[in-house]
């Protein structure tokens, strides 16, 4: 499969939302093909009649009653965040 | 008195039972226990006065007639649980300060039968790492050393089994993605089971691979193992994938007759390369299965190889959505570039929270989620993991049981596997296959290595008979006899 490049890792890394020095870029291209290289040898495997699997579990997901059953817990939402104004989360201003 | 934090929980039990012993004194113990333990970071957060506290309310809880296996009984916790007030930071710089709002339902059951809460336990940062060294707090230092120098606990469970390998905790939670139970476990010479996936919530676990991550707990027996595990399972309907059924008697499972039982052996666990002293302590095994009357089967389990780079698909794309809701604005650390906007926050804040092991495997999982890589990547490994849980499915048709080594190695030095992440995920070779089929396994101490470094082999069984694993364990402990302890160099 394709080959890893400074270009492509600054883009996962936007995608991931991480910051990257540009002189870690290269360094990490290289980290990067060599894992994606290795998974690589899946491609020997025949799974042409196979479904994917999700998860080992296969029972269905529950349904409950449509009710309120927990809440009201503004102050508890909160209180973890780095700034929290007026019963809201704060952040950096979004609209210029 | 003898040493009391040197009790197996089983003893320790039976002594509260009998008045002969108190949950204050046996917790007493225990914290100057880990006071004295600060060498090997293995507690990243100590709460001794939490811990009187409890110790007292078991004492009461004892005296009213409503002891349970695990009342009074101190244990450690590891981070990636959420306990209520007490930090809790999955031993990330991004968690930096978080106090959960919130008990995770392992811990409240542990707390419900009036377990002792003596501290958090040091890991791998979001439990990705295979030798601990990856937490934001520091490495971890194995109780067990080779000569002078010393050696990694294994992990991402590092902290939960020097602690209690160093006496340091009777038992403690710990959990398994990819074998973050078992290989630490092998490590220390401590007995560690995974229960099969959806057995115990994973409610106010800290998420790293959802389809993977399940609790489970490290002690110094297995009838310990069974006792705990037994306290920590049970349906919880705010896990969606928590399976409502009935947690049976673990420790009466020990019955120590696995007479007609089939125990499997895979062919293909036979590494390339492997060293010859593991080669050898499977083949013990193997000799104390049929000792014990039971009937050994060689099984094929043909994926096998392709476990590793499946689970390196699925657990880093998994993880990458997980840790997506770090982002510096609900809890944990925010980083605020001048004149920044609000992505720059998210961006400068997941630089400086995560290490380097975090940062590569979320790109390598948004990588393999990205348009135009997710049918050639995920899909591919999903395919692929269906075909390692058929293998499982098949094998067990012709056996109860199967027995493997833990690790291809013993517990190796620091720095050793740290500049290659390929030679890393390889530590996980044996354990990783069952994570992916969601089997039930532990790891029990079986030997030591011609360095006097603790060997463990592998159980695993059939979906929900963690009896059976837990009855074999049982036998090869006997089998294996081991009373060698680490020196305690560190008191």
């Amino acid at each position: 499969m394709s080959e890893i490049d400074k270009a492509t890792v600054a883009k996962i890394a936007r995608l991931s939302r991480i910051k990257i020095e540009e002189d870690k870029l290269e360094p990490l291209a290289g980290e990067l093909n060599n894992i994606l290289g290795w998974v690589e040898q899946l491609g020997e495997v025949n799974t042409d009649t196979i479904e994917p699997m999700a998860s080992p579990v296969n029972a269905k997901l529950r349904w409950r009653d449509d009710v309120i059953n927990d809440g009201d817990k503004q102050e508890s939402v909160l209180k973890n965040a780095a700034k929290a104004e007026f019963g809201f989360f704060a952040v950096p201003k979004v609209i210029e | 008195m003898t040493d009391l934090t040197k009790l197996k929980i089983s003893e320790a039990r039976d002594l509260l039972a009998k008045g002969e012993l108190s949950a204050r004194e046996l917790t007493e113990a225990h914290i100057t226990a880990v006071e004295g333990f600060d060498a090997l970071n293995a507690y990243i957060v100590q709460t001794p006065e939490k811990a009187l506290e409890m110790a007292d309310a078991a004492d009461a809880k004892i005296k009213a007639g409503e002891q349970k296996g695990m009342t009074g009984i101190p244990v450690g916790i590891k981070d990636l649980f959420c306990t209520k007030g007490v930090e809790t930071t999955a031993c990330s710089h991004i968690l930096n300060g978080f106090k959960p709002e919130y008990e995770s339902t392992v811990t409240q059951n542990l707390w419900d039968d009036g377990a002792v809460m003596l501290g958090k336990l040091n890991m791998d940062e979001f439990a990705m790492g295979s030798s601990n060294e990856t937490s934001y707090y520091g490495p971890v230092k194995n109780p067990w050393r080779k000569g002078d120098v010393d050696t990694v606990p294994g992990g991402s469970s590092g902290g939960s089994v020097a602690s209690v390998a160093g006496f340091a905790a009777m038992g403690a939670t710990a959990s398994d993605t990819g074998g973050s139970i078992r290989q630490p476990a092998s490590f220390t010479g401590t007995f560690g089971i995974k229960p099969t996936y959806g057995r115990c919530s994973r409610y106010g676990m800290v998420a790293f691979a959802s389809s993977l991550d399940q609790a489970g707990t490290i002690t110094r027996s297995v009838r310990d193992g069974a006792i705990m595990l037994e306290s920590i399972s049970g349906f919880d309907p705010k896990d969606s994938t928590s399976i409502d059924m009935a947690v049976p008697n673990f420790e009466a499972a020990l019955t120590g007759d696995i007479r007609g039982m089939k125990v499997g052996i895979p062919q293909e666990y036979h590494l390339a390369g492997m060293p010859g002293e593991i080669e050898a302590l499977w083949h013990k095994g193997i000799e104390w299965m049929k000792e014990a009357g039971a009937e050994v089967v060689d099984i094929n389990l043909p994926h096998t190889k392709y476990a590793l780079p499946t689970y390196y698909i699925v657990a880093p794309a998994e993880a990458s959505s997980n840790l997506a809701r770090y982002d510096g604005v609900r809890y944990g650390l925010r980083e605020t570039p001048e004149n920044g906007g609000l992505i720059d926050m998210y961006e400068a804040t997941r630089a400086a929270g995560f290490g380097d092991e975090v940062k590569r495997r979320i790109m390598i999982g948004t990588y393999v989620l990205s348009a135009g890589y997710y049918d050639a990547y995920y899909l591919k490994a999903q395919k692929v993991r269906q075909l390692i849980s058929d293998d499982f499915a098949r094998a067990f048709e012709q056996c109860d049981v199967i027995l493997t080594p833990t690790a291809p190695s013993a517990a190796f030095a620091f720095g050793e596997k740290t500049d290659d992440p390929l030679a890393m995920y390889l530590n996980d070779v044996f354990t990783v296959p069952a994570s992916l089929a969601g089997l039930p396994g532990s790891s029990v101490p079986a030997g030591l290595d011609a360095d006097g470094l603790p060997l463990g082999l592998q159980v695993l069984g059939k979906p929900w008979d963690e009896e059976t694993v837990l009855k074999v364990s049982e036998v090869i402990e006997k089998a294996a006899a081991i009373t060698a302890a680490p020196n305690e160099w560190w008191r």
